[in-house]
């Protein structure tokens, strides 16, 4: 649920480069096994895969296309069609800052905005440490406590600026800890 | 374990016989949907269980889904032995050990922090406004019941429809009742369920599908999520009911990958009524078999669309496909398949059980039943909010809702997200179903109901929607595609003070071609929020035209912020807060924005404590 541009993965925007180490190709392997001879699976390998891996590398995609005898130019079809997949390396953590309808009324742009302050990051990019992604999304459906934001699976309503900036404290130390 | 149709109804009465018995001992009720969790439940929750066994009292503590009232989360709810269930709104940890020691221990309730109070569970809050008006059906067991535990919803009668249907029902009864309730669809457009099911039970063939539409992508509507979340077995009730009667036995749940709470709780759900052989094969020894599965999204708003719906779960990309063959005829992979909405399915066990006459009884001539309202933006009371049809917006907006948050004005009430329009005042005492809300140019769609006040520019508004659908459209025709991008190029001109009368008529125009010629309900429908905000506030947008001005000052392009020297009591919180160092001035005296320096954010604005800042019109000093 992003714009266009940031869908299409067309631009370099991970901040550190890709990371330099060889795909392993076990975790894709064993995906596929789980969903042999299942009609229409596709999504579903690719929601796995991106899990295991954090985003789609080349080499997995290349993987599902040559056990399940689709063309990589359909693969690529479906990628680049929802909003969820991603080409490139993404964070160690997702932010999703809500842009629906109740956040944009109460104040959701002044919500991104600080996001990408204190991360130093545009919407759509990463972190150059790859600790953090930044993307909008068009609704969380947490309209009640608008403005909202996702961090992973967990969601933050009744947002202020300040309040993101202590949200955001808190995952950099854990950050710095680990 | 799964159980024979007769040792499930000796296990239902049980369940039944037991949850009527009265508490032995204190119940502490969270509420942790996926609101009561933002605003911090789980911190709550942890922090009673803390208290609880510091003290070592003996306390049932128990989740439930929403209950509606998201403005008041966290919500937390203690009902002693003999006394209703008190509700505590807007929970912070340091109110647990006050409330475990006078009200818990003591059996005090704290007044000053209660919310509510449930004497009878069948009518919450009777006496609180937000309640008043309701008719629950859809949300009886929201709040209620653990939505983890199969046997709280049995408890509340849960899966007695399908009972009754697989022990005394044949299919054709079941689809004459459905029809006979008069309910429509509630995820968009309104057809008649009856009427679907009727026409996937005669399409031919013997593979059949039943899929429930759980992806509710419309910005402002969260009434699917709260219901999966809340109550997960009666959408799953309601689609094994409606899999009997058009001879279905497999089915998905597309569920939007942004609801991962509700996902865990479905699959939760789905294993528990498998185990317990209410959905697999054989269903309760009788021969009937359904087998489900949830189908994640994965962030395609056009996958709401039915027939791209299909093609998301075929593994394609979410496009859709010209209608006719209906997917009653040709669905999923080319079978006949039934696909309704999580709301519609939530409906289904009831008026098996209540009856048609029952459901029918509600509503207007042509619209039956309830609705559940997703109440959210300039509101006093944000949440959940289930009406009989019928109802006005008024009522809604003003009784249930309380009003304008902040006592600001009323401008207009977004309904039905990005297919449905912006209704004035005027219209506020419409009795609201599915074909008045036409008739005014909106849709009923989800029910998203986002309430604007005086502070929102009617122009941004139709450009926040078509920005949305413009990037949504999957590009498959070319009205849709290119029409959503001409018209934001139009309504962009305008909002930066660069249009003029010329290109109001043509975006008039190409709205109604786009509305007229597109494959699918995406484009079909994006023009509603740009017709419905030219046919009731037509001024706004000459204001933009004629006086390059934004009336509600939201425009950027057209608005400038200015100290008002007079409020400025000098105290530089806006200094610090300004991004750029536009503003300048000593302390304690009135402080000045470089117009140069400024790019309009309004992080002043929000400093301010004195509302010195003000937004006037750009050019003008």
């Amino acid at each position: 649920m992003t714009d266009g541009e940031e869908r299409d993965g067309g631009k370099e925007r991970v901040g550190g480069g890709p990371r330099g180490f060889e795909v392993n190709l076990d975790k894709v392997r064993e995906i596929l096994k789980a969903h042999k001879g299942e009609r229409g699976g596709l999504i579903g390998i690719l929601q796995e895969t991106q899990a295991a891996y954090g985003y789609l590398p080349r080499a997995a995609l290349m993987e599902i296309s040559k056990t399940l005898k689709v063309p990589m130019s359909k693969i690529y079809g479906v990628v680049t069609f929802y909003a969820q997949f991603h080409l490139k390396p993404r964070g160690r953590h997702v932010i999703r800052v809500c842009l629906g309808t109740a956040c944009h009324v109460r104040g959701g742009e002044k919500i991104l905005e600080k996001v990408g302050e204190v991360l130093g990051i545009q919407p759509g990019d990463t972190t150059g440490d790859l600790e953090f992604t930044l993307e909008r999304v068009a609704c969380l459906g947490a309209c009640g406590l608008s403005p909202a934001m996702m961090i992973d699976d967990r969601t933050y309503g009744r947002l202020t600026t300040k309040k993101v900036e202590k949200i955001l404290k808190e995952y950099s130390k854990e950050a710095q800890g680990a | 374990m799964p159980f024979s149709l007769n040792e499930f109804k000796k296990l239902r009465l049980d369940l039944m016989a037991k949850a009527k018995e009265p508490l032995s001992h204190p119940r502490v009720i969270v509420g942790m949907g996926t609101c009561g969790i933002a605003a911090g439940a789980q911190e709550i929750y942890a922090a009673l269980s803390d208290e609880m066994s510091r003290e070592g009292l003996r306390v049932q503590m128990k989740r439930v889904g929403c209950i509606g009232m998201c403005e008041k989360e966290v919500l937390v709810d203690v009902e002693l032995p003999g006394t209703p269930r008190y509700t505590y709104g807007h929970m912070s940890p340091d109110r647990v050990p006050k409330i475990v020691e006078e009200h818990i221990k003591g059996g005090k309730p704290v007044d000053e922090w209660v919310v509510g109070v449930i004497t009878d569970p069948e009518n919450p809050y009777a006496d609180l406004p937000f309640y008043a008006k309701q008719r629950r059906i859809v949300l009886s067991r929201c709040g209620f019941i653990d939505p983890e535990s199969i046997d709280d919803y049995i408890a509340m009668g849960g899966y007695g429809a399908l009972v009754s249907v697989l022990s005394t029902r044949n299919p054709e009864a079941v689809i004459e009742e459905i029809k006979k309730s008069g309910l429509r669809g509630r995820g968009g457009a309104g057809f008649p369920t009856g009427l679907k099911w009727e026409a996937t039970r005669k399409a031919g063939g013997d593979k059949k599908y039943v899929v429930c539409n759980g992806d509710e992508g419309d910005p402002g509507a969260f009434m699917d999520r709260s219901v999966l979340e809340g109550d997960p077995h009666s959408v799953l009730e309601g689609m094994a009911i409606a899999a009997y009667a058009i001879g279905a036995d497999e089915g998905y749940l597309y569920v939007r990958a942004e609801y991962p709470l509700a996902i865990k709780r479905l699959r939760l759900a789905l294993k528990e009524a498998e185990d317990y052989g209410l959905l697999g094969d054989d269903v309760l020894g009788t021969g009937f078999n359904i087998h489900l599965k949830i189908k994640e999204g994965a962030g395609a708003f056009v996958c709401g669309e039915e027939t791209a719906l299909l093609a998301s779960i075929e593994g394609e990309r979410g496009m859709p496909r010209p209608r006719p063959p209906f997917p009653a005829q040709k669905g999923l992979w080319g079978c006949p398949t039934n696909i309704n909405n999580v709301e519609t399915y939530a409906n289904v066990a009831a008026i098996i059980e209540r009856g048609s006459d029952w459901f029918a009884g509600m509503g207007t001539e042509k619209s039956k039943g309830s609705k559940v309202f997703a109440l959210a933006g300039k509101i006093a009371n944000t949440g959940l909010a289930e009406v009989p049809m019928g109802i006005t917006m008024r009522e809604i907006i003003f009784d249930i809702g309380g009003g304008i948050k902040d006592n600001k004005k009323f401008k207009a009430v977004q309904i039905g997200g990005p297919s449905g329009g912006c209704l004035p005042e005027a219209l506020l005492d419409t009795p609201i179903d599915y074909d008045s809300l036409t008739a005014s140019g909106a849709i009923m769609g989800s029910g998203g109901l986002v309430v604007l006040d005086e502070k929102n520019c009617m122009v941004d508004i139709a450009k926040f929607f078509l920005k949305f659908t413009r990037s949504e459209s999957c590009g498959k025709c070319t009205p849709c595609r290119e029409g959503t991008m001409r018209m934001l190029e139009m309504l962009e001109r305008i909002s930066e003070g660069k249009g003029t009368l010329e290109d109001l008529e043509e975006l008039e125009r190409l709205a109604r071609i786009v509305k007229d010629a597109s494959l699918c309900g995406l484009g079909q429908t994006a023009p509603n929020p740009v017709l419905t905000t030219i046919r009731y506030f037509r001024d706004e947008y000459e204001a933009h035209i004629k006086e390059k001005r934004c009336p509600a000052g939201v425009c950027s392009a057209l608005i400038a912020f200015y100290v008002n020297p007079e409020a400025c009591k000098g105290c530089l919180l806006c200094q610090k807060a300004c991004p750029t160092g536009a503003i300048s001035g000593q302390r304690k005296e009135p402080h000045v924005i470089d117009r140069s320096k400024c790019i309009k954010c309004g992080a002043c604005e929000e400093a301010c404590p004195f509302d010195a800042i003000v937004r006037g019109k750009e050019g003008v000093a």
